[in-house]
C-alpha cells in the first residue's frame, strides 16, 4: 500500500487524477457557458436602456387598438396585446389541429393505397406522394390561395346551396347555431345517449366473451343516438335558432364565416403533410411480416378485419415515432399561414404586436416558447401513445 | 420573406446582445469609416423609393438618402439601399442593419419615445384615405359599414382604421398583410372591398394596378401621417446632418435656389441667408461636422425640395400629387425650415 501512494508524484497530481480533470473541465464549461449567457443578458440591457428602447413585459397590458380578421374568442379593438396572444395562440393550435386530423386520415388512406392490389388505386396513390411531397408547401399555400379560392365569384355571385351555405372569395358562409329553449334538454339527452351506448357496447363485449354470441352493435348504437335527442326535440322543441348569413352591401353577414386564408392554409398542409404519413404508413404496414396476413385467412378472418386487428396494431409501433415527427413539422409549418394574412402566432404577435410596441426581443422570445411548448406536448402526448401500443414483453 | 423578416429580427437581437455599447458620433464615424450610407427605403413604393426599369432607385425617400450622401461625401451615389417590408424597418435601424431609414414612416410620439428613434423631420405631410372599386358605388368612408379592409401589417393604418370605425359605430373586417403589392393584388382579386393606407399610397399603387381607372381614392382624409426620416436615438451629431440635409433643401426652394442656379448663386450671390448655406459665408458647414460647400452638393446634385417633390410625386411624375399641405409655409403649405446662421 505504501509503495503506491510513494509512486504518486507530487506535482500536478490533481491534473493527472482523471477524474479530477473532468471535474475540471465541466467546472470550467458550466463557467464559460453562465459566463456568456450573463455577458449577453447584461448587454443587451445595456444597450437597449441607451437606446431608449422600452423593454420588459409591461405591454401585454396596453390596448391593442387593430382589427383581427379571425378571433376564436371574443376581441375588441380596447383588449390588451396579451389577449392578442390568445387569439393568435388558439388561431395556430386551430390550423395545427385541423392539419394534423385531415393529415392523417388522408395520409392513412394513401398509405393503405399504395399497396393495394388494385393497379389503378395504387398508381393513383404514387402520383399524389411522389407530387405533393416534392413541392414546397409556402407555394400550395399560394397555389390554394391565389390560384384556387381568390378566383371565386364575389359576394353579390356568390355559390349557394338553399341559400343557406354560400361560397364566395371571402370564403364559406354557414348557418351559425343560436341558443333556444330547448338547448340544455337536447345536451342533455345527447349526453345520456352516449352513455347508453358505451354502456350497451361494454355489456355486448362481456357477452361476446362470456358467450360467443354477437350483437348489432354498430345498429344499436346508431339507434340510440338518433332516438333519444330525436325524441327530445319533437317534446321541447327546437334546440337552435339558425342565424342565416344574407347578403348586405359589401358581404354576406350574420352567421359562421369560415376565411380562404384559413381554408387554404389547411388544405395546404394537410395535403403535404400527408404525402410523408402515407409513406410512413406504408412501411409500417410492409414491416408486418407476410405470414401474420396468411395466418390471419388461416383462421377465417375477412381481408378488412385482417388489416384491422391483425396488421394496424402491430403496424402502428413501426408508425408512431415516424408520425410523431410529421406532427411536428405540420405545427411548425402552420407559421407559414403569414405569408397569405392567416393571424396566427407569427403573423399576429411575432408581427403586427411586435411592430406597434416594438420589443422585438420580448415578443420573438414569447412566439418562440410557444412553438416550443406545442412541439414539446405534441411530442409527449405521441411518446405516451407509443408507450401504450408497444409489445409489452414479459 | 418570412424568414428574412425573422432573420432581422435575430440579427437585431444578437447586435444589441453582442454590440458594443454605443456612443455619439459613433454612426458618423462608421459612415465615413464605410464611405457610404446604408439606408433603409420601402420595398417597392412609386414615387417614394421603386426601382425604376433599370434598376436605379428611385422617390423623395431615395432622395433624402442620395442627399446625406451629397452632403457627407460631395457625391450623391454614395448610398447603398435595403428594402425593408413595414414589419422589418424598425428593427433593421435599432439593430444598426442601416444607418438611416427614410421609409415612408410616420412620427408617432410612441415611436420616438419607446422604440430607440428620432425623427429627424417631415418630408411629407400625409394622411389616410381609401381607395375603393367604383363598382359598389361608394362615394364616403362613412358608408363603408360592414366592409373588408385590406392592409398592411405593423403601420399606424392599421390603429386608425380601427379607431376610425369604431369613433363611427360601424363594422370591419381586416385582412391584414405584410407588403403593400399583397394588399393591392387581394383588393383587385375582390378578397376585400377597401385598400387603406396613407393617400400618397393609395395614389402610388393605383397606377399599378391593372385598370387604374376601375379605382377611386375617397375624399375623407381619417388622420395625420407626418412622414419623415428616422435615426437610432443617442446620437445627436448624426441626427443633425440628416435633420439639415433636409433642412437645406427646404431652405434652398425658400430662396430661390435650385439645381441649375446654385454653383453661379454660390459665387456672385449678394444675399446673406444665401451665402451663409452655401456656404460663402461662416463656418455653418463645420458646426455640422459636414465640407463648407454641404449644401451646395446637395442641391447641385439632388435638388432643392421642390424639385425633388415634382420630379418624384408632383407634376412631372406620373402620379400628378398637387403640394397641398406639402407647400412652403409663405405658400399656405406647413413645410417650414429654420434659418441657417
Amino acid at each position: 500500500m505504501r509503495t503506491t501512494l510513494d509512486a504518486t508524484p507530487a506535482r500536478g497530481s490533481l491534473l493527472s487524477d482523471p477524474r479530477a480533470r473532468a471535474w475540471l473541465f465541466q467546472i470550467i464549461a458550466v463557467a464559460a457557458v453562465v459566463g456568456i449567457g450573463w455577458y449577453l443578458f447584461h448587454n443587451t440591457q445595456t444597450n437597449l436602456a441607451n437606446r431608449g428602447i422600452t423593454s420588459g413585459f409591461g405591454f401585454l397590458d396596453n390596448a391593442a387598438g387593430f382589427g383581427i380578421s379571425q378571433h376564436l374568442i371574443d376581441y375588441s379593438e380596447s383588449d390588451s396585446y396579451g389577449r392578442v396572444f390568445w387569439i393568435g395562440l388558439l388561431n395556430t393550435l386551430l390550423v395545427s389541429v385541423l392539419g394534423i386530423v385531415l393529415a392523417t386520415i388522408l395520409g392513412f388512406i394513401l398509405g393503405v393505397a399504395r399497396l393495394s392490389s388494385n393497379w389503378l388505386i395504387r398508381q393513383l396513390a404514387t402520383i399524389y406522394i411522389e407530387t405533393f411531397r416534392n413541392i414546397p408547401p409556402l407555394l400550395q399555400i399560394f397555389f390554394f390561395y391565389f390560384a384556387v379560392l381568390a378566383p371565386l365569384p364575389g359576394p353579390r355571385d356568390s355559390l349557394s346551396l338553399a341559400d343557406m351555405f354560400f361560397v364566395n372569395n371571402r370564403g364559406l358562409q354557414m348557418p351559425a347555431p343560436l341558443a333556444a329553449p330547448g338547448m340544455w334538454p337536447f345536451l342533455v339527452a345527447i349526453a345520456v345517449a352516449v352513455l347508453a351506448v358505451v354502456i350497451f357496447a361494454v355489456w355486448a363485449k362481456g357477452l361476446r366473451h362470456a358467450t360467443g354470441k354477437r350483437l348489432p352493435v354498430f345498429w344499436v348504437s346508431l339507434a340510440i343516438l338518433l332516438v333519444v335527442p330525436g325524441l327530445t326535440v319533437m317534446i321541447v322543441g327546437a334546440p337552435f335558432d339558425w342565424e342565416i348569413p344574407e347578403l348586405r352591401r359589401f358581404n354576406i353577414r350574420g352567421g359562421w364565416v369560415v376565411i380562404p386564408e384559413l381554408v387554404s392554409i389547411v388544405l395546404a398542409l394537410s395535403i403535404y403533410t400527408a404525402a410523408f404519413i402515407g409513406e410512413t404508413v406504408r412501411a409500417g404496414i410492409q414491416s408486418v411480416s407476410h405470414g401474420q396476413t396468411e395466418a390471419a385467412s388461416s383462421l377465417g378472418l375477412s381481408g378488412g378485419q385482417t388489416l384491422r386487428l391483425v396488421i394496424i396494431p402491430q403496424a402502428l409501433r413501426v408508425i408512431i415515432p415516424p408520425l410523431t415527427s410529421q406532427y411536428l413539422n405540420l405545427a411548425k409549418n402552420s407559421s407559414l399561414a403569414a405569408a397569405i394574412g392567416y393571424p396566427d402566432m407569427v403573423s399576429l404577435f411575432a408581427g403586427t404586436v411586435l411592430n406597434q410596441t416594438g420589443q422585438a426581443i420580448e415578443t420573438m422570445a414569447i412566439t418562440m416558447s410557444v412553438y416550443l411548448a406545442i412541439s414539446i406536448s405534441i411530442s409527449l402526448l405521441m411518446n405516451w401513445y407509443n408507450k401504450r401500443i408497444a409489445l409489452i414483453e414479459r | 420573406m418570412k424568414i428574412k423578416s425573422t432573420l432581422a429580427v435575430l440579427s437585431a437581437a444578437v447586435a444589441l446582445g453582442v454590440g458594443a455599447n454605443a456612443h455619439a458620433g459613433a454612426t458618423l464615424d462608421a459612415v465615413k469609416n464605410n464611405g457610404f450610407v446604408q439606408c433603409g427605403i420601402s420595398d417597392g413604393l412609386p414615387g417614394f423609393s421603386y426601382a425604376d426599369a433599370k434598376g436605379q432607385y428611385k422617390g423623395i425617400d431615395v432622395d433624402i438618402c442620395r442627399a446625406v450622401a451629397a452632403a457627407l461625401f460631395g457625391d450623391a451615389s454614395k448610398v447603398k439601399y435595403s428594402p425593408l417590408t413595414a414589419k422589418e424597418r424598425f428593427t433593421a435601424l435599432q439593430s444598426g442593419e442601416v444607418d438611416m431609414l427614410s421609409r415612408n414612416t410616420t412620427w408617432t410620439s410612441s415611436r420616438d419615445a419607446a422604440m430607440g428613434l428620432n425623427f429627424t423631420g417631415v418630408t411629407y405631410y400625409d394622411g389616410q384615405g381609401f381607395l375603393v372599386n367604383k363598382e359598389l358605388g361608394v362615394k364616403s368612408a362613412k358608408e363603408l359599414d360592414g366592409a373588408t379592409v385590406c392592409i398592411q401589417a405593423g403601420t399606424t393604418t392599421e390603429l386608425n382604421l380601427s379607431d376610425y370605425f369604431r369613433a363611427n359605430g360601424m363594422n370591419y373586417t381586416p385582412i391584414t398583410y405584410d407588403t403593400s403589392d399583397e394588399s393591392a393584388k387581394s383588393l383587385e382579386s375582390g378578397r376585400c372591398d377597401v385598400l387603406t393606407s396613407d393617400q400618397s399610397q393609395l395614389y402610388a399603387q393605383r397606377i399599378k394596378l391593372a385598370n387604374p381607372e376601375q379605382y377611386i381614392v375617397l375624399p375623407e382624409v381619417i388622420s395625420k401621417e407626418p412622414l419623415g426620416p428616422a435615426v437610432r436615438q443617442g446620437d445627436e451629431e448624426w441626427f443633425d446632418i440628416v435633420r439639415w440635409t433636409l433642412f437645406a433643401m427646404l431652405n434652398a426652394e425658400e430662396l430661390g435656389i435650385n439645381s441649375s442656379n446654385v454653383e453661379e448663386m454660390a459665387k456672385t450671390t449678394k444675399n446673406p441667408d444665401v451665402a451663409r448655406l452655401l456656404g460663402a459665408e461662416g463656418e455653418y458647414g463645420k458646426d455640422l461636422n459636414l465640407p463648407k460647400d454641404w449644401a451646395v452638393q446637395i442641391i447641385k446634385q439632388v435638388g432643392n425640395y421642390g424639385e425633388v417633390f415634382a420630379r418624384n410625386v408632383g407634376a412631372d411624375s406620373d402620379l400628378k400629387i398637387e403640394r397641398g399641405l406639402n407647400a412652403l409655409w409663405k405658400d399656405g403649405g406647413l413645410q417650414y425650415a429654420p434659418p441657417v446662421r
